[in-house]
């Protein structure tokens, strides 16, 4: 790709930026949220259209004008959000639009029988007759991968696909990544995941603001090195959270407490206190409950066993609105699916949550509004710090930090933040890091899930550690490290293969 | 998850099979209470009486299956009746006759598939334009209802095709029935028909898979306008007239029928098989209440209103239950 150029409305989201891409080759695309890259990877896929400069594939000069286009052309790609469709089985999204047809009809038994080859191939093993819904996240990703590899691509873009495995799905990835790389397909990946990015890739593209900043050969380019080229400075913000070395010890008065909360297939019955002004980590493998957790204590599913008590009386749980009303506040990890109202604006994101906490009766002077969603653009450093961009058109860190900001506008009093870093860059997660320690140096409890266990100890000041749907172990203090933490997850093996 | 009883009916069955339920205990329940409900020809009528409905639900399938709906088929089957009607009388031959009424309902449908489409306007609305579009025609073509008295068409309509045991259906029943396995077939063995589902599933993942996502959203309402005018010639043969006023409010039984079959309003969920057995219950209880006798047949409307609460209550709970296999 040469010097690809394209615009929004009132973005403009990458600017004459070249790019190449080699055949047997692992090539990482770096950058910070909203640097480019998700914008990149469509207009190589055909679902953008470039204004200017020009994509050649194999020296030919293309453009497309679908993705069904670029599929055609040996282009697959798999997205960071699971693209199938959940209500179709798995053979199916494997292979849909492609499936082996005779006279005209589609062969059912043939499209089994090669869904089940492909599946085979990426060590998947699942029925290919089965609703691809009723599999986890996870197991969708490497069906994503399946379908990836049924066009004989001869460039695979992989955007983020490793944020919802664990350990050893992605290791599994790995190995097949590197079985088509030696077959000669070029492979364009992003992860945020710098340790993954340095064992898969052979080379770097860093790009930022929708520009080019370089393209490095991977060992050539240490990690620093990177990481000073994706954010453009050096890593203060981060280190000033990684220097938060001493741990609050729990104040005195207890704002949430769960007394033997538990629901049956979710997560055993646990007791957990919080207390004001501490960040509470919760870690464990992916499907270890930490998420029923955290759905437990906003009561967004309902409990068959023990109560909740928050600052001191408990709470009859009807739905989370019984905790909202009492300052706890909840922010997804599917900021997709529930969160943001993607066609409405920054302002209106920002408002819509603080009027709902005012109740409908009471409407907010617009210039109290403008002054908060200032201040919240601001305190999160939020881009394009323009409050009326509307939320679908921004980046997926900028758009966390919008939902972060709407809980926050409702000022809470417990904030329970699910995976509030998945797919996002360095430079923004360690925003998010900071904004999480200021507000329990304010006073706020909060509820940290996180997948990578570095993150979780650098920001908690206690660390409760699930593994198999139950609470572990609780660490406080100067023994919250990511060794202790690993070695509680750890202390029985893990019954291996997560999909089947 | 394959360790599950092998012998359980796969969740998305369920509806379906609620809907044989129903349809079972209905008809049971006829049998028991009225004398000669048992017949074959009970049976056989619930279709002759309804095969334009069938057909309807058909097309009306294909739409909701992408999430959308088609409010139009009751006045365009109207207005095939009455372009049916009028071009009989003005002398056409059957077959130029037929060909004007498909090509009208199939064209009307492409229209507002495109419209739909290319604009991105919600379904219901379009398709609302649609429905009072078509009903004026039918006015414009003549205020009163006009008699088909062509005798190749009375003949095909009168027909019977004898089943055995006195039980006998018309020719329109096997129209029905034959655009019913079409239906089938192309929603289960044909691109278009698997995309169909994919775009009710997810259009974004639809697309972003490379399929042919257009195409199949307008074309589920070329099928749809393609079978309100085939509704409208079954239509036109069991009333041997066209009116303007015909088939009022017949989307909404149409939809009905639909959702009680048990196809997701939501789309990517649902049969056409399903769908014929909502007609059939929907037919069931009108027979039921003219057995009844003394009862008012808005009866039925009561009742078809009950069931359809029912159903999508029932839908509600698979649904939260998570679309398992």
């Amino acid at each position: 790709m040469r010097g690809i150029s394209i615009g929004f409305p009132g973005v403009k989201a990458l600017s004459a930026v070249d790019f190449r891409l080699f055949p047997g080759e692992v090539h990482a695309l770096m950058g910070e949220n909203g640097a480019g890259k998700s914008t990149l990877i469509k207009t190589l896929t055909g679902v953008h259209t470039h204004n200017t400069g020009e994509i050649r594939l194999d020296g030919a000069q293309v453009s497309f004008t679908g993705p069904g286009q670029a599929q055609e052309a040996g282009i697959a790609t798999v997205y960071q959000e699971v693209n199938l469709c959940a209500n179709l089985s798995v053979a199916e999204n494997i292979l849909l639009g492609r499936e082996p047809r005779r006279f005209g009809r589609i062969d059912g038994k043939a499209t089994r029988a090669r869904a089940a080859e492909l599946l085979a191939r990426i060590g998947l093993a699942i029925d290919p007759g089965s609703t691809l819904g009723s599999h986890p996240i996870a197991v969708q990703q490497l069906v994503a991968i399946a379908r990836a590899l049924t066009v004989d691509a001869r460039v695979l873009v992989l955007d983020e696909p490793t944020s919802s495995l664990d350990a050893e799905e992605v290791a599994e990835l790995f190995r097949i990544l590197r079985v088509l790389r030696d077959d000669g397909v070029a492979i364009l990946f992003v992860s945020h995941f710098l340790d993954q990015v340095y064992e898969i890739s052979d080379r770097m593209t860093v790009l930022r603001n929708g520009r080019l900043v370089g393209e490095w050969r991977t060992e050539e380019l240490d990690r620093m090195a990177l990481v000073s080229a994706m954010i453009g400075r050096e890593l203060g913000a981060l280190a000033e959270v990684e220097r938060r070395g001493e741990r609050h010890s729990p104040g005195a008065d207890v704002v949430l407490r769960a007394e033997g909360v538990g629901r049956a297939g979710a997560i055993a019955p646990f007791d957990l206190d919080l207390h004001a002004g501490e960040v509470v980590g919760l870690a464990g493998l992916l499907g270890s409950g930490r998420t029923e957790l955290a759905r437990l204590l906003f009561g967004a599913d309902r409990a068959d066993t023990g109560r909740l008590v928050v600052g001191g009386t408990p709470v009859r749980v009807r739905g989370p609105r019984s905790l909202i009303a009492r300052g706890v506040a909840f922010s997804s990890e599917d900021r997709k699916a529930d969160g943001l109202v993607a066609d409405l604006t920054i302002r209106d994101n920002l408002v819509l949550a603080l009027q709902a906490a005012r109740g409908w009766a009471r409407p907010i002077p617009r210039r109290t509004a403008d002054a908060l969603v200032a201040e919240f653009i601001g305190k999160l450093d939020i881009r394009p710090a323009d409050p009326d961009a509307v939320i679908g058109t921004l980046s997926g860190g900028n758009q966390q930090k919008v939902l972060l900001a709407r809980w926050l506008v409702t000022r809470p009093k417990v904030l329970i933040l699910d995976e509030p870093t998945r797919g996002i860059d360095v430079g923004a997660k360690a925003q998010i890091q900071k904004v999480v320690a200021d507000l329990a140096a304010d006073g706020m409890a909060v509820v940290f899930i996180s997948a990578e266990l570095e993150e979780v100890v650098r920001v908690s000041d206690r660390v409760v550690v699930l593994r198999d749907r139950r609470v572990v172990g609780e660490l406080r203090g100067g023994e919250v490290t990511v060794d202790a933490v690993m070695t509680r997850i750890a202390a029985h093996p893990e019954p291996t293969a997560v999909a089947g | 998850m394959t360790a599950m009883a092998p012998t359980r009916i796969p969740r998305r069955f369920l509806p379906v099979v609620a809907t044989f339920a129903v349809f079972v205990l209905t008809f049971g329940a006829g049998s028991v209470r009225y004398e000669g409900f048992a017949s074959g020809q009970v049976v056989a009528n619930l279709f002759i009486d309804n095969a334009h409905l069938i057909v309807l639900a058909v097309g009306m399938t294909f739409v909701i299956l992408t999430g959308g709906i088609d409010l139009s088929v009751g006045s365009v089957l109207a207005l095939s009746t009455m372009i049916a009607a009028a071009t009989l009388q003005a002398g056409w031959p059957v077959w130029l006759s037929v060909l004007a009424v498909l090509a009208s309902g199939s064209t009307l449908g492409l229209l507002m598939g495109l419209v739909i489409h290319h604009f991105q306007v919600q379904p219901f609305i379009v398709t609302l334009a649609g429905m009072f579009l078509a009903r004026g025609l039918c006015f414009l073509i003549s205020v009163e209802s006009v008699s088909i008295k062509d005798p190749a068409f009375r003949a095909a309509a009168t027909d019977t095709i004898g089943l055995g045991g006195g039980v006998v259906i018309t020719y329109a029943v096997v129209v029905a029935l034959l655009v019913l396995v079409a239906g089938a077939y192309v929603l289960h063995l044909t691109r278009f028909g698997r995309t169909v589902y994919a775009v009710g599933g997810s259009e974004s993942s639809a697309r972003l898979m490379g399929l042919a996502t257009g195409r199949a959203k307008v074309g589920v309402y070329v099928v749809s306008g393609f079978c309100s005018a085939l509704g409208g010639l079954l239509f036109g043969l069991y009333m041997l007239s066209g009116y303007g006023l015909h088939a009022v409010g017949m989307e909404l039984d149409v939809i009905a029928a639909v959702v009680i079959g048990g196809t997701l309003l939501a789309g990517g969920v649902g049969y056409v098989a399903g769908s014929l057995v909502g007609v059939l219950v929907l037919g069931t209880v009108q027979t039921l209440i003219s057995f009844e006798g003394t009862l008012s047949s808005w009866w039925t409307k009561i009742v078809i209103g009950v069931l359809l609460l029912a159903f999508i209550a029932l839908q509600r709970l698979i649904v939260r239950r998570g679309p398992g296999t």
